[in-house]
């Protein structure tokens, strides 16, 4: 008997997707956590205050920290981030999903942009 | 007894929720958008529904990870948005009918799905986004509401199969209520659409405009997919289709579609609108 999650999944396989199953739900507890405390103003304040005091709060990982500094998605992803909880941070910056998509991506927001009004199979 | 008239599928972009603030309808990017729901709001003045089921996915405004129900429905008098942290503007409350609530609950656990009830229920952009396009008058609240959320955010993810089944058991719940009330199923979320990820900005037109079709009269050929033929094809986003099948399920008798409309992008999604009317079979 096994207690361990299973290693792969079907869907690790799709291109440039990453699935938010437990794995990560495990690794990006606190840091989905702080993010959804973003709902409130006052705790939005208080981040942008001081972001590394309210990282305390939460106890987050050197890694997590390291990617919320870099403003990097994808290092947030890989550090067990769900992207609707990213959003509620990533709105603290006004940062929209546009952007976060340009810069998955590595192009331009411009370059993005006209990618979806072509609307091409990506 | 309560009688479901009809379905109703549309995206529900927090983008749209934005652009209907500032009052950016009339402009080109949105304009061809908007047009979608001229239809959809007078098939609604011509039909009257009193209650509209909205089957959505909360995008972390009520659920969070602590305790994540797959089913969840509302049994509240009152249902209030909030802030969801990146600025759409607070929407008024909606009111509920509790009492139809319970007997929705009481029909579905005996049907063994075993929901998660609640009694407070803070409703997101999933919710708000698509009434506000269907009935686009400030402040109109001309229904009650009766929320119906599908886990889309923790995986594993319920089936389309189980979904669509779990609209068929909607139906029984709904059309067993000693009312006559018109009622309406709304289906919220999609189309295709993944925001992270090397694949973001993935959009599968070929997909959508299939999906249109078959929700129609071929649904069964969707229920058929997983969860992870779903990502594949339609974005890790676009597993929103769940909230669709439900819908679809719930409508058993006689299907009709009264409109659609296709465009993209919206934001980073291709938008999608369509209304079913559900002519309800005689028992021979």
């Amino acid at each position: 008997m096994t207690t361990m999650l299973p290693l792969q999944h079907d869907y690790d396989t799709i291109p440039g997707t990453t699935v938010f199953d437990g794995r990560l739900a495990m690794k990006g507890y606190a840091l989905n956590k702080m993010c959804y405390s973003f709902n409130s103003a006052e705790n939005r304040e208080s981040y942008r205050q001081n972001p590394d005091a309210y990282c305390d709060l939460f106890q987050l990982t050197e890694e997590q920290r390291r990617a919320l500094r870099h403003g990097n998605v994808a290092e947030l992803i890989e550090a067990g981030g769900n992207i609707y909880y990213l959003a509620k941070w990533a709105g603290i910056y006004g940062i929209t999903v546009q952007q976060i998509g340009a810069q998955e991506r590595g192009i331009t927001e411009e370059a993005f942009k006209e990618m979806l009004l072509r609307g091409e199979e990506a | 007894m309560a009688q479901i008239i009809g379905g109703i599928a549309t995206s529900h972009i927090p983008a749209i929720g934005k652009a209907i603030a500032q009052g950016l309808q009339d402009q080109p990017y949105w304009k061809p958008f908007f047009d979608g729901y001229n239809p959809v709001q007078a098939w609604l003045r011509d039909e009257q529904p009193d209650i509209v089921v909205v089957i959505y996915n909360d995008h972390g405004l009520n659920f969070f990870l602590d305790k994540m129900p797959t089913f969840a429905v509302g049994a509240a008098a009152e249902y209030r948005n909030s802030d969801e942290g990146w600025g759409l503007p607070v929407s008024l409350p909606f009111p509920g009918y509790p009492e139809m609530s319970w007997h929705i609950i009481e029909s579905l656990v005996r049907d063994e799905f075993d929901i998660t009830m609640c009694q407070e229920m803070l409703v997101d952009h999933a919710f708000v986004v698509p009434l506000t396009l269907m009935w686009p008058e400030r402040n109109a609240r001309p229904v009650r509401v009766i929320p119906v959320a599908i886990n889309t955010v923790q995986f594993p993810l319920p089936s389309p199969s189980r979904c669509f089944k779990l609209g068929a058991a909607l139906s029984r719940a709904v059309e067993s209520f000693d009312e006559n009330l018109r009622v309406v199923v709304v289906g919220s979320g999609g189309l295709s659409h993944q925001l992270e990820g090397k694949r973001a900005g993935f959009i599968n037109r070929k997909f959508d405009l299939s999906c249109l079709d078959r929700i129609v009269g071929n649904a069964d050929d969707l229920t058929r997919m997983s969860v992870t033929e779903l990502v594949r094809m339609a974005g890790v986003q676009g597993v929103e289709l769940l909230n669709w099948l439900a819908m679809r399920g719930a409508l058993t008798g006689s299907v009709t579609e009264k409109h659609r409309n296709y465009h993209v992008p919206i934001s980073n999604t291709a938008a999608a609108v369509m209304v079913l009317e559900n002519e309800s079979v005689p028992a021979v």
